[in-house]
């Protein structure tokens, strides 16, 4: 195609409308900062919570609870109440220049060019493939997405004996979408040594969805042809194997954000997330292009998404305004057991992250964390904090921590261990 | 779509061709281009769902086949053929060019060999180039390049509307494509021969095999004994499109006493390829991948390209490929039986098939089965470009200006829309299962392998599910 798109040229672009670009939308558009575009590829707006039939959502960004297709209708009815226009079915392809992106949807291919853009376009869960596991290729494999997808959504049968495959919160929320779905969850197979492993929510799922968990273990192999019938699993420790019937595999959580168009547009990765690099203000390496919600850390609740978009509109908001210019930062590097910390770059005169918290990805168990904070071999805090981290879900950590870090100092360093037991 | 220009359906066809493949397809069309009945007998419930879906994909030159072979012959008219048929049809086709990359004495020692051979072939346009050369063109490879020979014309190429244009060009030029025909038996007698199969009798004056990893089988229910075919299974990963400026060109491995070595090549789809393994087996259906050939894989690309084993893997898969226990193919013609073999097609049969067809027919000429030229054939057909060398419906204004399912993107990864989803449904062969529509679309081949896409792109196709009468003709006429 030589001959020119159509353009339309709105203040604010948000890529993606699922908690985070819709709560941004909403805030920026209530305060009348200008004309605000969402653009979301799917035919709902609303993200992953359209299809999470759930209750559980809300809490920290609307201070009630409801279902996740609730939750995804509220954000999109206040979103577009403010005033900010959503337009769904829509895809970014492709950037033509810094800041104007190539869009295709029923109404025509045209480019939309904005004073800031917004990336708020998620995460999704590592299919089968990307996770390596060889075997068979027959039908019943899933992520959670699809599965919740099929299920909510459009409504279709699953098996009747499931694996689910991973021991993260939304690994639960698969158990519970197969239950409705008539649909046993026969096994929960997980890496992590114990079972306290896997969070708060996991004695709720043992007592309420019985669902039993095969710890230090993993999935080797998947037979079946035509239908799935069963997976190989070994235990990590023994190296023994055994196979385990099954007409449904669901493989859950293990996130990877949505990012291709943080690469497509040469912005700066964060090699540990993968999502882009960020400071405190949300900003990514191209100015005027900011970032928010779980592409930032794979994967949080929803709330804390919703959250991240409120913190991003003010940041916008001043972007557009022209008000102050990113100083020099220092870095932000977590280390063992950590495996990566969002955001990751500090400047002077930001502000605070979004709710005051720093968000990281431990790979271990630590009942009672002391949090240690090093800059240029200097302790610059030492917190000792009352919740666990515990892998498959984000342990947060108030940023207050790094009250007392140097803006031109060398690379500040997050670590923790366990201070008792 | 354009109806499909049925002649009634005969009780004895002129000429069987068993095997749904790209040489089956390849055939059925050359012979269907003459005044004769033609029908295609496959196995399984789509065409191309056999070999021919899980090959590397590449447009040989055929700079490497052994000189004076029918092989080297029919690869080197095959690519000329292929590639103005792609022009024709729409099948989707780049021009990457290929390097063969030398990482040991050994290696870098045989490549004046193989310029002589590429000559010997026909093929003038191989260079031996240094070490700094190939790094220009390949700056990521692992380190420990001593040097490479380039082969520019080595491309790549949509296996898959490769097979669809064929079967489809063959259907419009008036074959009858019978699927799920499974041939179980076959009694020769002077007026016609019968094929038994699970969908009941199929008659035809003559019979040509082109079963790929049945064909020894089907020989041997001919009376034949002349050779076994060893499925020799070959894993593949694909990985993720963001790796896709890595590998601009096909990286070949340069063939040693060390044994072949696996590939890294681009592929149409716009992902990075990195395979195959060769590994002989005894079942003939089994195309799981295992754990020994992914580390196998795994420590191949971790030398060749490491910083390509960082990407996310797309999808994995294993192709069974119809070895047989010689060194060329083996088409040989039973003027008697009226019975023509088309064996030991290996991986080279996606470039050299259209040429197969043509030796086919001459062969079935020489042995008086009668072919009459043939005027008013259709048009070959327009396939949909499912490729990212040429513009997709997605980025067509045009297009979707003019119908709006081509701007509904329906699998986000691959960006396939529902116009295109639709059309596969409909196509004169059209997908008949989410397998089927995967080949004809891409849809759910992408990195989310169905996370946002799976279920609508089954609802779609359960909306637009139609009734091909691939099937029921013969069933009609039963």
């Amino acid at each position: 195609m030589t001959h020119q798109l159509p353009l339309i040229e709105p203040d604010v672009l948000i890529i993606g409308g699922g908690p985070a670009g819709l709560t941004a939308a909403a805030e920026i558009a209530d305060r009348g900062a200008g004309r605000v575009l969402v653009v979301d590829r799917e035919k709902q707006a609303g993200g992953i919570p359209r299809h999470s039939d759930h209750t559980g959502y809300g809490l920290r960004d609307l201070r009630r609870v409801m279902t996740g297709p609730a939750y995804a209708r509220h954000l999109a009815d206040r979103a577009a109440r403010s005033g900010a226009e959503i337009r769904t079915s829509t895809m970014v392809t492709d950037w033509s220049d810094q800041h104007t992106v190539d869009v295709t949807s029923p109404e025509g291919r045209y480019q939309i060019r904005a004073r800031a853009i917004v990336l708020a376009t998620g995460a999704r869960e590592r299919p089968r493939t990307a996770r390596r596991i060889p075997g068979d290729r027959p039908h019943g494999v899933y992520t959670t997405g699809q599965l919740q997808n099929l299920v909510h959504l459009h409504h279709q049968p699953v098996g009747k004996r499931a694996v689910i495959v991973g021991g993260e919160l939304v690994s639960w929320s698969a158990a519970m979408t197969l239950r409705e779905a008539g649909c046993t969850p026969a096994l929960m197979i997980s890496k992590y040594p114990k079972a306290e492993s896997y969070g708060a929510f996991n004695a709720a799922g043992r007592t309420i969805l019985r669902v039993p968990v095969a710890t230090r273990s993993r999935v080797t192999q998947v037979m079946g042809k035509g239908r799935c019938e069963a997976v190989e699993i070994e235990n990590l420790d023994t190296g023994k194997r055994r196979t385990v019937e099954c007409d449904t595999v669901v493989f859950s959580g293990d996130w990877i954000p949505d990012h291709e168009l943080v690469r497509s547009a040469g912005i700066t990765l964060d090699e540990r997330t993968l999502g882009p690099l960020t400071d405190t203000a949300l900003r990514t390496s191209r100015p005027g292009v900011f970032a928010a919600g779980n592409m930032l850390h794979p994967v949080d609740t929803a709330d804390v998404a919703a959250l991240d978009g409120k913190h991003v509109a003010q940041q916008v908001i001043n972007h557009l305004d022209g008000r102050h210019e990113p100083a020099e930062g220092v870095r932000l590097i977590a280390d063992a057991p950590f495996r990566w910390i969002a955001p990751q770059i500090l400047r002077p005169g930001d502000p605070a992250p979004a709710r005051d918290r720093l968000l990281l990805w431990t790979d271990e168990f630590v009942r009672f964390p002391k949090v240690t904070v090093r800059q240029d071999g200097r302790i610059v805090a030492r917190r000792t904090l009352a919740w666990p981290a515990a892998p498959g879900r984000v342990f947060r950590i108030p940023s207050s921590v790094l009250d007392g870090i140097s803006y031109t100092g060398g690379p500040v360093h997050i670590t923790t261990y366990n201070s008792r037991e | 779509m354009t109806p499909t220009p049925h002649r009634p359906h005969p009780e004895v066809f002129d000429i069987v061709v068993i095997g749904g493949g790209i040489v089956g397809s390849a055939i059925a069309r050359e012979l269907s281009g003459y005044d004769v009945s033609v029908a295609l007998l496959e196995a399984r419930d789509d065409v191309g769902d056999g070999t021919s879906k899980a090959n590397t994909a590449i447009l040989h030159t055929g700079f490497d086949a052994k000189p004076g072979t029918l092989e080297s012959r029919l690869v080197a008219r095959g690519y000329h053929l292929l590639s103005d048929y792609a022009k024709a049809t729409g099948i989707p086709v780049e021009h990457t060019g290929a390097v063969l990359v030398a990482w040991n004495q050994e290696e870098l020692d045989a490549l004046p060999g193989l310029k002589e051979k590429a000559e010997a072939n026909g093929y003038e346009h191989c260079h031996i180039v240094d070490a700094d050369e190939v790094y220009q063109v390949l700056p990521d490879l692992g380190e420990g390049v001593l040097g490479g020979l380039t082969v520019p014309d080595e491309s790549i190429i949509c296996t898959w509307t490769t097979n669809l244009a064929l079967a489809t060009d063959a259907r419009q030029r008036g074959t009858t494509i019978l699927l799920e025909h499974a041939v179980t038996g076959i009694d020769v007698r002077d007026d016609a021969t019968t094929l038994h199969t699970a969908q009941g009798d199929v008659r035809a004056r003559w019979v040509v095999n082109a079963a790929g990893l049945g064909a020894d089988t089907i020989d041997r229910l001919l009376g034949h004994d002349r050779f076994t075919v060893t499925p020799r299974r070959g894993e593949l990963f694909v990985f993720d499109k963001l790796a896709r400026p890595k590998a601009d060109k096909i990286v070949l491995p340069v063939p040693s006493s060390r044994g072949k070595g696996v590939l890294i090549s681009p592929t149409i789809y716009g992902n990075v390829m990195l395979g195959p393994t060769a590994e002989d087996l005894t079942d003939r259906t089994d195309t799981s991948t295992s754990e020994d050939g992914y580390d196998f894989l795994l420590s191949k690309g971790a030398r060749l390209m490491p910083s390509l084993l960082t990407e996310e893997v797309t999808a994995s898969y294993a192709g069974l490929r119809a070895a047989i226990d010689r060194d060329d193919y083996l088409i040989e013609a039973a003027p008697e039986q009226r019975y023509l073999l088309v064996g030991g097609i290996r991986s080279t049969g996606l470039t050299a098939g259209i040429a197969i067809a043509e030796h086919v027919a001459g062969l079935l000429s020489e042995a008086g089965a009668g072919l009459r030229s043939r005027s008013n054939l259709p048009a070959p057909p327009r396939m949909p470009n499912i490729g990212e060398a040429t513009t997709r419906p997605y980025q067509d204004a045009d297009l979707i200006a003019a119908d709006t399912a081509y701007g509904t993107i329906v699998c986000f990864c691959e960006r396939v829309t529902e116009g295109e989803i639709r059309d596969a449904c409909h196509a004169p062969v059209p997908a008949r299962s989410l397998e089927g529509l995967r080949r004809r679309t891409r849809a759910m081949n992408g990195r989310c392998q169905g996370f946002f896409c799976g279920a609508a792109v089954a609802a779609l196709r359960t909306r637009h599910q139609t009734n091909d009468g691939c099937c029921s003709q013969h069933k009609d006429n039963r």
